[in-house]
């Protein structure tokens, strides 16, 4: 039976519960540590194994580049101090600057950059566009080391500092050392921060320290080149995979910055004052409509044309980013609009949005009626977004459609399959592209056109190959510009995929951090608390 | 009874054996490639091979399944694919959120529904049974993650109460530790208080119209006392049987719950597991639930006996 002692220490208890503090940590810690939600879970730490964009970004706090892309998009010197190459362009020399370090305390050498650029340029494809012309990669002395070459690769620094995954991180040689097909188990780094391993929840949080022993370079910093002074102690990725979780722990204070607010709670952290929403890559990201053109229907030019008429870069967009103008631009070419090599040569089919032209081209193609599989990722709200257009669009032009509507995980796998659509196979699915691989072919495997060898969906289309090796042999920026018009007609014309309109994305930050700038990686050098 | 406890011990072994090679099995056969998420999306097909091998994952489906069950009889669940850590320590990192997060979930679920299911029952028709049985029909109906952002808008941005989302171990302090479990508690716990509640009512019902009860009542002895002491004894059985039962659906349910408060727990490993097709790490923790769950039903056997003496095994 309840009394009046009961009644009353039941009451204290719910008192005592509404009074409980929230966990935090004392004002000076939280002042020197960021706190920060990811894109995705950090689910491994080895950024040539695993090639994750999260990956990368968490890569470029703990490893450092000898070259770094800045924002004007051209590699600037990082851990080198000074390069030759010689008159033939056959022989780069490269002395690293003094006073590196790894994490361990070790010096940077010339023989631990040798041994991790062999394992970078065995996965990326750049890389091994250079080993196809190396003669000689070696360690002159401690701080020199050579790259001799068969012929010139006028690209080479740029492939040394791009920012597209995997980058050519240097590690200590014992490290690196480590096939390239398996996972490294050790993190010494050579860059700003320390991995910090034993805090590592994979799927919850991964914890970065500053590195006391880090010299960063003179310049101001500027993406991933210039000096990358850290100006707190500790940064913690949290992973949150529920997007209104981060918007709640933003506006609570719990969080100080957030990689990608989706659209639609945009307008939720705007209203409040205490939270800044800004821009995060003003490269964005290309959206792609991806055929299959080894199967029917899309083995037909004719009908991949059908759908470029058709498309209205409009609704893809809109169905992503909703009325918010700022999200997006119809893009009628390839790469990333506002960079120095953008063109929209040969892009006027994709401006017309004509639905009877696309009838006329079907029925010219002589489309038997064989069904489009299409493979749609319901787990990525873009690529779902995206196939709902689709599916519509495809169906108004007279195309039969098969919706496989799937996960992601599914789609990684069945797309990479040759077969028949009724056999395993498929006739399309969606994606999208980082702006910042897409600023020109450098590192751009799904322009490619080499059949076989090209990205899934394997054209073959010569047109378009010339045009890169002309891109990749082009000694002046007029002859790049020249060789990226061809490119962009070449695979307009034989329709390499559709592209579904550029778009942008947001981040947010607390009022109390400043610093934060816009880029294709969200880089905590400069970024500070008050 | 130490008899019954060995054998039901060890009815668990083929029981666990079953679930293993379901699981393998089922897995196996799922479409999607770990080697290919790893790879990314600039791998070459022969790259993603190389990986594949590295990984294991080109053996046939027996050779792969001989040599997981083999670790396991070592009480090795195998190594992530993707993080390179054992599945152990995975699940040793990530034990603790959970772990607390059901018991609290308990604690407040039954000591919320077992009195208002009596209470309940006791004024069975009226306005307070009215009451509890249409919070219980809300319990079941409002989905889990609706309740949490509810509770996470008004508790943790307005009210700013408690935290909105994460985790404080214990390590940290109670306080912080409850803090951080509140809210999730209280969101797992709406569907379990429902089910308890409306379990214990119909228990009750019945047991109240037993003679016995009317004896108490005209020996003179107090509500309370007839209610809690006689008659909820005697409908105790059912109410702990539901009460086992419940405990899966709070595994299911702390897949949500810990996703909606970003905490770090198995539920969240479990999805991310799957997503990733991180095999070892979901056949580990499919493992664990499945014996987990066999295990919390002998303990409710078991409780059998001291609430009825007349059970013996």
């Amino acid at each position: 039976m309840l009394n009046r002692r009961h009644f009353l220490g039941a009451g204290a208890g719910t008192l005592l519960a509404s009074s409980l503090p929230r966990p935090a940590l004392s004002s000076g810690a939280a002042d020197k540590t960021l706190r920060f939600v990811p894109q995705a879970n950090l689910a491994n730490f080895d950024p040539i194994w695993g090639t994750q964009m999260v990956v990368r970004n968490a890569a470029v706090l703990v490893w450092d580049l000898l070259y770094g892309v800045d924002a004007t998009l051209k590699p600037q010197r990082q851990m080198v101090e000074a390069e030759e190459v010689s008159a033939d362009g056959l022989t780069w020399t490269f002395r690293l600057r003094p006073g590196l370090k790894f994490h361990d305390g070790e010096p940077v050498l010339s023989r631990d950059v040798v041994a991790s650029l062999e394992r970078w340029s065995a996965r990326d494809p750049m890389g091994q566009m250079i080993r196809a012309v190396q003669v000689e990669l070696s360690a002159v002395d401690d701080r020199t080391f050579r790259w001799v070459l068969r012929r010139p690769f006028p690209k080479l620094l740029l492939a040394l500092g791009k920012t597209t995954s995997p980058c050519a991180f240097i590690m200590p040689e014992r490290i690196a050392r480590t096939d390239p097909f398996k996972q490294i188990n050790e993190y010494v780094g050579s860059g700003p921060m320390t991995f910090a391993r034993t805090e590592w929840i994979p799927g919850a949080r991964a914890v970065f320290e500053r590195f006391a022993h880090y010299q960063p370079r003179p310049e101001p910093a500027s993406w991933l080149a210039g000096g990358k002074r850290v100006l707190v102690e500790r940064v913690e990725w949290q992973v949150m995979p529920d997007p209104a979780t981060a918007a709640a722990a933003l506006q609570a204070g719990e969080i100080d910055w957030w990689e990608n607010p989706i659209p639609d709670l945009v307008p939720l952290l705007k209203g409040n004052p205490a939270v800044k929403v800004g821009i995060a890559d003003p490269l964005g990201n290309i959206g792609s409509f991806r055929m299959n053109h080894l199967q029917p229907p899309f083995d037909n030019v004719k009908v991949r044309r059908a759908v470029l008429a058709a498309l209205n870069q409009q609704d893809y967009m809109r169905a992503i980013v909703g009325d918010d103008d700022d999200l997006w631009k119809p893009l009628p070419g390839f790469f990333t609009p506002d960079t120095p090599l953008y063109t929209e040569a040969g892009g006027g089919i994709l401006k017309g949005h004509d639905l009877d032209a696309a009838r006329k081209l079907l029925s010219e193609a002589g489309y038997k009626g064989e069904p489009v599989v299409c493979l749609l990722a319901q787990d990525q709200p873009i690529t779902k977004a995206f196939g709902e257009v689709t599916v519509d669009l495809l169906q108004k032009i007279g195309l039969k459609v098969d919706v496989v509507a799937t996960d992601w995980g599914t789609v990684g796998t069945r797309r990479t399959s040759k077969a028949p659509p009724a056999s395993g196979g498929w006739s399309m699915f969606h994606t999208w592209h980082g702006g910042a691989d897409c600023v020109n072919p450098a590192a751009y495997p799904s322009i490619r056109a080499n059949g076989d060898k090209a990205w899934f969906g394997w054209p073959n289309l010569p047109g378009v190959e010339t045009s890169i090796t002309d891109w990749f042999d082009a000694a002046t920026p007029e002859d790049e510009r020249k060789a990226m018009a061809a490119l962009n007609t070449a695979a307009m014309d034989g329709v390499v995929y559709a592209p579904t309109g550029f778009f942008l994305s947001y981040q947010a930050w607390r009022a109390s951090v400043s610093g934060i700038r816009r880029g294709p990686i969200p880089v905590v050098w400069g970024v500070s608390k008050s | 009874m130490l008899g019954f406890i060995l054998r039901r011990l060890l009815a668990t072994i083929p029981v666990m054996l079953v679930v293993g090679f379901f699981v393998f099995g089922l897995l196996s056969l799922a479409p999607g490639d770990p080697a290919a998420i790893v790879a990314g999306d600039q791998a070459s097909p022969e790259d993603v091979q190389r990986i594949r091998a590295s990984l294991g994952l080109d053996q046939p489906f027996l050779v792969r399944f001989g040599t997981w069950g083999g670790r396991i009889l070592q009480g090795d669940l195998g190594t992530s694919l993707f993080t390179n850590l054992p599945v152990t320590t995975m699940i040793a990192q990530r034990i603790q959120p959970t772990l607390s997060l059901m018991l609290v979930t308990l604690a407040i679920a039954v000591s919320l529904a077992v009195p208002l299911g009596v209470v309940a029952a006791w004024r069975a028709g009226r306005l307070v049974d009215r009451c509890v049985m249409g919070f219980a029909v809300l319990g079941f109906s409002v989905p889990v993650f609706v309740v949490g952002y509810v509770l996470a808008y008004v508790f943790a941005i307005k009210l700013a109460w408690l935290p909105a989302q994460g985790y404080a171990p214990i390590e940290a302090g109670v306080r912080p530790w409850l803090a951080s479990l509140i809210l999730p508690a209280t969101t797992l716990g709406c569907a379990y208080v429902a089910l308890i509640a409306r379990v214990t009512r119909a228990t009750m019902l019945e047991v109240l119209q037993q003679d016995y009860v009317r004896t108490a009542r005209a020996k003179g002895l107090g509500q309370g006392t007839v209610l809690f002491l006689h008659a909820l004894k005697n409908a105790a059985i059912p109410i702990v049987t539901v009460i086992g039962i419940g405990i899966a659906l709070l595994i299911g349910g702390a897949v949500v719950t810990e996703t909606v408060f970003a905490i770090p727990g198995l539920g969240r490993l479990t999805v991310d597991a799957i997503l990733r097709r991180d095999y070892p790490v979901i056949q580990g923790i499919v493992l664990l639930f499945s014996f987990t769950y066999v295990l919390v039903n002998l303990v409710i056997d078991l409780s059998y006996t001291l609430l009825d003496p007349r059970i013996r095994y």
